[in-house]
């Protein structure tokens, strides 16, 4: 498990770095292709790297206030608190801040920058639901993403994936400016032509495929936090249990949207979405379950 | 002249990697003193609580007294001692508490006692952070055990005295008796 973290550690920076070329790659590009001024992509590089460093330290209450979760308290969610720390110990992790979101749908989610940082929250459906088995395995699950700087990389990933919507956004627009206001490129022929189409082209795929690889990081990760918080409570069974519910629950979270759907530890949206496999935040429910009950 | 670079070379490599496996060996055993701790901080946490369960429980039971007593007793064993008496002392008060939660089942009135469900909720988490605690405990010996085994690690930790430790042992009867019947 140690060299799970370690390598989520190294992932991080991997994850980072990619990003950061894709980025360049982009910036490049564009630049090649309909600017002669470096003082825009500057302007646009510093704009983005506030707006980062925003998102990476305060990501995390970011998150909490826009599902609208509330703190526990002690005297109202005595159980919650008591089975959170308890797997703090069993994880060898300071104990979480612990936060409830309103809503009957049974869900959950940890966020945080690391172990010393990181809060869990869980739906009021969570709590009215599940037996303790089953709530055990579902914090046991969000644990496991704070232990294994899960939460970290996910953090790192939106806040990326963040800086290429914002920059190719910027770039698309002033691109559709520039075009109306016309340029002397405008007389380059055929292959100028080709060349802008492909800019554009690529400025509206880029964030798709952001987003595509941010959602195969958070299915990779979602099976290995089944595991480790199976290692955790050392009963499978809890989460399998819990899964089998939210799959059967049908009611809605109102408070989840796109930008924190992948957060959570099943999908909180419950229509099929369309290319849902490139898109799904989540690994297929069934095979989670199958999983585990192997175990 | 070429030869004694090599083996400069190769000795700066051992040395290293010396550094490198006794740290590692250090970290775990620091681990093991923490998860230790741990575990002492959730006993002395039931400790202390206990005697608030007697005194709400004596005023509401009548006939199975002897359930409080054993409990007041167990309590008594886990003084400071070795970890294999604390071991024996936890187990002993963890079946008492249980036979004084199924008692108080008889007693509707008890059970609605606020202050009896708070502490029924606090003990009962307590008890699952206790059985926690010795698991990560657990795990952590064994990950430190294997090292100190397992060579090349083992040259390094008996050259500087780490010693295999032992595990915190929970009873295979505690296991079994999660079904209480009445």
């Amino acid at each position: 498990m140690y060299s799970q973290i370690e390598s989520n550690k190294r992932n991080s920076i991997f994850l980072f770095v990619l990003f950061l070329i894709f980025i360049g790659v982009i910036v490049y590009i564009v630049n090649l292709l309909f600017f002669q001024g470096y003082m825009f992509i500057i302007v646009a590089a510093i704009i983005a790297i506030i707006f980062s460093l925003i998102s990476y330290y305060s990501g995390d209450k970011i998150v909490l206030s826009m599902t609208k979760a509330k703190e526990a308290n002690k005297k109202d969610h005595a159980y919650l608190i008591n089975a959170v720390e308890g797997l703090a110990i069993a994880a060898g992790i300071p104990k979480p801040n612990v936060y409830v979101i309103p809503g009957q749908q049974i869900n959950a989610f940890a966020t945080g920058r690391n172990p010393k940082t990181s809060s869990v929250a869980v739906t009021e459906g969570c709590l009215q639901k599940l037996n303790r088995q089953e709530l055990e395995g579902v914090l046991a699950h969000e644990m496991s993403h704070i232990k294994n700087y899960d939460i970290r990389v996910m953090m790192l990933a939106s806040v990326l994936v963040g800086i290429i919507i914002f920059l190719t956004e910027i770039m698309l627009r002033s691109f559709l400016w520039g075009g109306l206001k016309g340029n002397d490129r405008q007389q380059g022929g055929g292959l100028q032509l080709v060349l802008i189409i492909i800019g554009v082209v690529l400025l509206i795929l880029a964030p798709i495929i952001a987003q595509m690889i941010k959602f195969a990081i958070s299915r990779k990760r979602e099976y290995l936090a089944d595991a480790s918080g199976a290692m955790l409570t050392r009963y499978p069974k809890g989460l399998a249990d819990a899964l089998k519910k939210i799959k059967s629950d049908s009611s809605e979270l109102r408070t989840a949207s796109n930008a924190t759907a992948h957060l959570f530890i099943a999908n909180p949206f419950k229509k099929k979405q369309w290319l849902a496999g490139l898109f799904q935040t989540h690994p297929d429910v069934d095979l989670r379950i199958k999983k585990l009950e192997s175990m | 002249m070429e030869f004694i670079y090599w083996i400069l070379i190769i000795l700066g490599v051992i040395i290293l990697y010396i550094i490198v496996a006794y740290n590692s060996l250090i970290v775990l055993r620091t681990r093991i003193s923490n998860a230790w701790s741990q575990i002492d901080v959730q006993l002395k946490r039931r400790y202390d609580l206990i005697p608030n369960l007697i005194s709400t429980v004596k005023g509401y039971v009548k006939h199975e007294k002897t359930v409080l007593n054993e409990l007041t007793k167990a309590r008594s064993n886990l003084i400071k001692g070795s970890m294999e008496s604390k071991a024996r002392a936890s187990n002993q008060i963890t079946d008492a508490l249980k036979s004084v939660f199924a008692v108080a089942e008889n007693y509707p009135q008890l059970k609605a006692n606020e202050n009896f469900k708070l502490l029924q909720e606090e003990l009962s988490g307590t008890e699952s952070k206790i059985a926690y605690a010795r698991q990560f405990y657990n795990d952590s010996v064994m990950s430190f055990n294997i090292k100190v085994q397992r060579f090349p690690t083992s040259i390094i930790a008996n050259a500087f005295n780490f010693k295999e430790k032992e595990f915190f042992k929970a009873e295979g009867k505690e296991k079994e008796n999660i079904k209480v019947e009445f």
